[in-house]
């Protein structure tokens, strides 16, 4: 299979890695996938409590390029937009930035699902309500 | 910033990319095109012309090749029957017994981590009426004789069992498994396509009936291949699957390849010479490579028995690296994985799976498959550009931290998709 021009730069120089404190109040941790589907990420976030602003946002994914790169995509995406802002990111955005063949396109569904559950976890932490719109799409 | 892209240096000398995947196909050694040649454009002539010297000139070529394949496995020449490869040999061998002995039984053995040539071709013979046990194997992959002997029955006419496997080399017991049947007076069928040329088969002390075996997996062309049937002791029939002009003795009707069946015959002439210094030089690159993976990673588990494998075949799952994402970082190197990524039906491979092994491991699996052709120099840089690609890839991998800090992975409850 041939990867595109994106897939391969994230895939080479991935945006992001590493892991935040996840006992931190301002972090959120997201851990989607699972080992025997051959695919795990972990998408984390610090927000800032003044401004719900996301600071910082780290991966690590257990997959395969597209996944790889989908998730740092997400990361890139998501840092400097507010949480709610976060949530607007849909998969399809992944996949036409990406350019994910049909077979991939679960790669991007998993850093849409990544980036709901740092959001998710942190809101938890933080007895933030889900928005309307958060519980409308959260599956 | 993190970076998985590889530094590791060329070496001066070494031509890239590296085929490493054998097992699925072989370059063609230039000794067996150079033996070829002549039947496509001079001596092009249909063997089955028994008028003219062209068809004499063909037929008395594929003589030849019947003779340099039936030494090379211990046969005579009058059991060599030419096929377009493996699948049709092994198609022809199972169809072909089981229509013919319909009235003896209906019960066939198999195993789990056959080809899909075998496993399908007996699936739909399933379809047809015909009973089928699919054996399971140990983790180490060979099958337990004693299972085998507990499944026949009085209605089973065959049992077809690999010779050595396509994905993890293993080897299985041939030869005691042609005993059994032999005592049982059941046939016995092996696909032997991964090792014919690469270990010593010998169809009479390995008890074997029937064999299929290509050319292409010992470096001649492909879309040839052949089919023994041992012709006494017992004698055995085969019912034809293809209709035709009679070739073959009527069991596989069809003009003759002739350049692809001089190509065979060569390619075996050169494995009956070459095996045994082969077999040591593949042994040996393919225990540096296993040494030196080991050597460096952590978390790096083999796939299938060491002690009874094809000399050139290693079969090594990167626990915590995902395949298709290793492939892609060594894609310079030609080798295959397990990973469900790269199959067309997003499931990891069922010869893994059948080793009991979970699918996360199966996930993160590579098959390296070393020829007449590699050298010390590539082994040298696939291990090293190997070593290199799956650490950064675990510095990339959430479950190697989990299990670096001690987390059991299995406690999870993963949120599966």
């Amino acid at each position: 299979m041939a990867y595109s021009d994106q897939v391969i730069d994230h895939y080479n120089n991935p945006r992001n890695v590493g892991t935040l404190d996840k006992a931190s109040t301002e972090v959120g941790t997201g851990l989607v996938g699972a080992p025997e589907c051959g695919d795990v990420m972990r998408l984390q976030i610090r927000v800032n409590p003044e401004t719900q602003v996301i600071e910082e946002a780290k991966f690590k994914t257990f997959g395969c390029g597209s996944a790889i790169a989908s998730s740092s995509l997400a990361t890139e995406w998501i840092k400097g937009r507010t949480v709610d802002d976060a949530l607007a990111i849909k998969n399809t955005d992944i996949v036409k930035e990406l350019s994910l063949p049909p077979v991939k396109i679960h790669c991007s569904v998993l850093a849409e699902d990544a980036i709901r559950a740092a959001i998710g976890d942190w809101k938890k932490k933080n007895s933030v309500a889900e928005t309307a719109d958060a519980a409308a799409v959260a599956h | 910033m993190s970076t998985v892209a590889s530094n590791v240096e060329v070496p001066a000398g070494l031509s890239l990319p590296i085929y490493m995947d054998n097992h699925a196909t072989s370059p063609l050694d230039p000794r067996v095109l150079e033996a070829m040649l002549p039947y496509f454009t001079v001596k092009f002539g249909n063997a089955a012309s028994r008028n003219h010297s062209f068809g004499w000139e063909a037929e008395q070529a594929v003589e030849t090749a019947r003779e340099q394949i039936a030494k090379l496995i211990g046969a005579t020449a009058k059991e060599i029957i030419f096929t377009s490869g493996a699948t049709e040999s092994n198609n022809l061998a199972i169809k072909g017994i089981a229509e013919m002995y319909r009235e003896r039984g209906n019960h066939i053995i198999t195993q789990v981590t056959e080809h899909k040539a075998v496993l399908d071709t007996c699936k739909r013979l399933e379809k047809y009426g015909y009973r089928v046990t699919y054996l399971p194997v140990k983790a180490d992959g060979i099958i337990d004789l004693d299972d085998l002997k507990r499944a026949m029955d009085d209605k089973t006419i065959l049992v077809s069992i690999m010779a050595a496997n396509n994905e993890i080399g293993v080897l299985q017991p041939i030869r005691e498994i042609g005993k059994l049947c032999h005592e049982k007076g059941v046939l016995f069928h092996t696909d032997a396509v991964q090792a014919v040329g690469k270990v010593p088969v010998n169809v009479i002390a390995d008890n074997i009936d029937v064999l299929s075996l290509s050319g292409h997996k010992i470096y001649g062309p492909k879309g040839v291949g052949a089919l023994y049937v041992r012709r006494r002791n017992p004698r055995v029939q085969i019912a034809a699957q293809i209709d035709g002009g009679g070739h073959e003795r009527g069991m596989r009707s069809g003009t003759l390849n002739v350049p692809g069946i001089v190509g065979l015959g060569k390619a075996c002439e050169i494995a009956y010479e070459e095996m045994d210094t082969e077999a040591a030089y593949l042994r040996g690159l393919r225990d540096r490579l296993k040494n030196k993976l080991e050597s460096e990673l952590d978390y790096i588990h083999v796939n299938g028995s060491m002690e009874h494998r094809l000399p050139g075949n290693l079969n090594v799952s990167f626990v915590y690296v995902e395949g298709e994402s290793l492939l892609m970082g060594i894609n310079d190197v030609a080798v295959s994985s397990g990973s469900a990524c790269t199959s067309a039906t997003l499931e990891p491979s069922y010869v893994l799976k059948a080793l009991g092994l979970g699918d996360d491991v199966a996930h993160s699996s590579i098959r390296f498959g070393l020829g007449r052709f590699n050298t010390q120099a590539e082994v040298d840089y696939v291990a090293d550009k190997v070593i290199d690609i799956v650490k950064k890839l675990r510095l990339l991998s959430p479950l190697y931290e989990m299990v670096l800090e001690g987390i059991d992975l299995t406690k999870i409850q993963w949120a599966a998709h």
